[in-house]
């Protein structure tokens, strides 16, 4: 250790400035045997086999032995492989000898600025490639690849993968420096190193699949639907080549709707789409209230009815507002006031 | 092992480091170009040769002799398994100087200085570190024109520092100052590879010495 010619008050160690403790290679060996050990002891306790006694195995056995009431997972006892307790970044980094393992260890950042000197040695190999090749004149076109098919990392998943804190201008200029890399002609070279940096985005699908019409032993077209409001649930089959015939949980729509509010609001769907006596319908509706259920049947049969027209009439309905669901609910009612919204009666003194 | 450090010390030139360079290699590589005269520093004066349509010429008899001294301090430093620290604040060079401080087997810091680097270590590292025993500068100034903060921090710490030293940069706080050119590709190049033979030489004669000893 270096001798500073200091005064004793001055080299009191600050416990809090520094950061959690460090610890060394052979620690974490030791740590590693007693873990070992210990788990063929635990093995041999609860009388199963040394050899093939997984992590399951130790969580249940060390669950069954030191029952906790703790409601922190974390602060009930555990018994756990010493390198998922002691964190990689916290062990020390330097030999007996003192002398750090790493280059760059100096630097204070040294995973993220020994993989920003990687990255432009590669960056430098393909330019001089490149060079080489267009004095031979023998520079490939640049083919254009998948635009929206992945993305870089981003800066929390660059920090697990280094292990090291980074500030937003170090995310930015490493990603302006795979950009570059990018843009070059021939990076094919390098391409494993940069992949390790993209992840593939699944492409939304943005269109909603229809589902082909289904046919039943008769030889009828059906097709299904779902469809919810206020609570209310409601699934529905509609027949093709039928007279109109509405049942609901087996209840003729008459005798299950007696309000004509809700009958229209079942036939809306095949008004507008000028079928109002070509299609059967076989309802089951459950929860919410009578114009609850009526809503919800009416969105489950618009859904069904999808697959029996043109793409067309389905952009109508979308605009005649059949296929949305309604998001209205119950607005919940808040401590100090009579309901959601109302207050109590406000009283001058 | 007294004597094998102690016997290094007894010679002028232990590791023969005149042979690596001589004044023409120095020309060659544009070490004696300087910058303009109204970028001189005032204590760069002394070792300026002349001023030619405004640009300074550095004195390359002068350059041959610190040259000499800073090589064999290092070579010494690297005998005796010292830390080195190469320090540049260029974006040219900076893949140049860590290539070389990873091929000698020593460290570098080419990049934004944190403050408390040295005089703040046990708190940033941990403690127990062990810190640079020579700071090479192969860049003076920083990114803003401004001497380099651990020049000033090598001084608290009683870290000796070699450094290059350019027309306008100070070189009062550096031990071994070399000047000379720090701005063209040449001139670094000549640098890193005298500095990188220079380690290695003296790596090379500190195993010997080791296995010779142990054979006795």
């Amino acid at each position: 250790l270096r001798l500073i010619y200091t005064t004793t008050p001055v080299q009191i160690k600050n416990v809090g400035a520094s950061g959690p403790e460090k610890y060394t290679e052979e620690f974490i060996k030791k740590q590693i045997e007693e873990f070992n050990l210990g788990k063929r002891h635990l093995a041999n306790m609860m009388g199963e086999d040394p050899e093939t006694f997984t992590q399951e195995d130790i969580d249940r056995a060390v669950a069954y032995l030191f029952p906790s009431g703790l409601f922190d997972k974390q602060a009930r006892p555990m018994m756990k492989h010493p390198t998922e307790i002691f964190p990689e970044q916290r062990k020390i980094q330097w030999g007996e000898d003192g002398r750090p393992f790493h280059f760059l260890f100096y630097t204070g950042k040294q995973s993220y600025y020994s993989l920003m000197h990687e990255t432009y040695e590669k960056l430098l190999n393909v330019q001089k490639y490149q060079d080489q090749l267009a004095a031979q004149d023998h520079l490939p076109q640049k083919e254009k690849k998948n635009l929206a098919g992945s993305r870089w990392l981003t800066k929390i998943e660059l920090e697990e993968m280094l292990l090291e804190k980074l500030s937003d201008d170090d995310y930015s200029r490493f990603i302006q420096l795979l950009e570059k890399l990018m843009a070059l002609t021939c990076v094919d070279m390098e391409e494993e190193h940069i992949q390790k940096f993209s992840k593939e985005v699944p492409v939304q699908l943005k269109k909603v699949v229809i589902e082909p019409l289904k046919y039943d032993e008769r030889g009828v077209a059906f097709s299904t639907g779902e469809g919810t409001r206020k609570t209310a649930k409601a699934t529905v089959v509609v027949y093709d080549n039928g007279t109109g015939k509405i049942t609901v949980n087996g209840i003729d729509i008459l005798h299950y709707f007696p309000v004509l509010q809700d009958r229209e609001q079942l036939l809306f769907p095949f008004q507008f789409l000028d079928r109002v006596g070509k299609h059967d319908m076989v309802c089951t509706v459950s929860g919410g209230g009578r114009s609850a259920q009526a809503g919800a049947i009416r969105l489950a049969s618009a859904k069904a009815l999808r697959s029996f027209v043109t793409e067309k009439e389905v952009e109508f309905m979308r605009q005649a507002g059949l296929l949305t669901v309604d998001p209205r609910v119950k607005e919940r009612k808040k401590p100090g006031q009579e309901g959601a919204r109302r207050k109590f009666t406000w009283k001058k003194r | 092992d007294d004597k094998l450090l102690s016997e290094p010390l007894s010679h002028p030139d232990f590791f023969n480091v005149k042979e690596l360079f001589s004044l023409k290699d120095l020309f060659d590589a544009r070490v004696h170009l300087g910058h303009k005269k109204g970028c001189r520093h005032r204590f760069m004066e002394p070792y300026i040769f002349g001023c030619r349509l405004d640009q300074d010429i550095i004195d390359l008899d002068q350059t041959m002799q610190h040259l000499q001294l800073a090589l064999n301090f290092t070579a010494h430093i690297a005998y005796r398994k010292g830390i080195i620290l190469f320090i540049s604040r260029k974006r040219q060079f900076c893949h140049l100087i860590e290539s070389t401080a990873r091929e000698c087997g020593e460290y570098a810091h080419t990049r934004y200085w944190q403050g408390g680097l040295l005089t703040n270590a046990h708190i940033q590292f941990g403690p127990g570190v062990r810190l640079p025993d020579l700071l090479i500068f192969l860049n003076s100034l920083n990114n803003v024109f401004e001497p380099h903060v651990a020049i000033r921090d090598a001084a608290k710490m009683n870290i000796p520092t070699v450094g290059v030293v350019d027309t306008n940069c100070n070189p009062c706080l550096i031990t071994y100052p070399i000047p000379g050119n720090d701005d063209s590709p040449t001139a670094m190049e000549l640098y890193c590879k005298l500095f990188r033979m220079t380690i290695i030489r003296a790596k090379d004669k500190r195993r010997q010495s080791e296995v010779f000893s142990e054979l006795r």
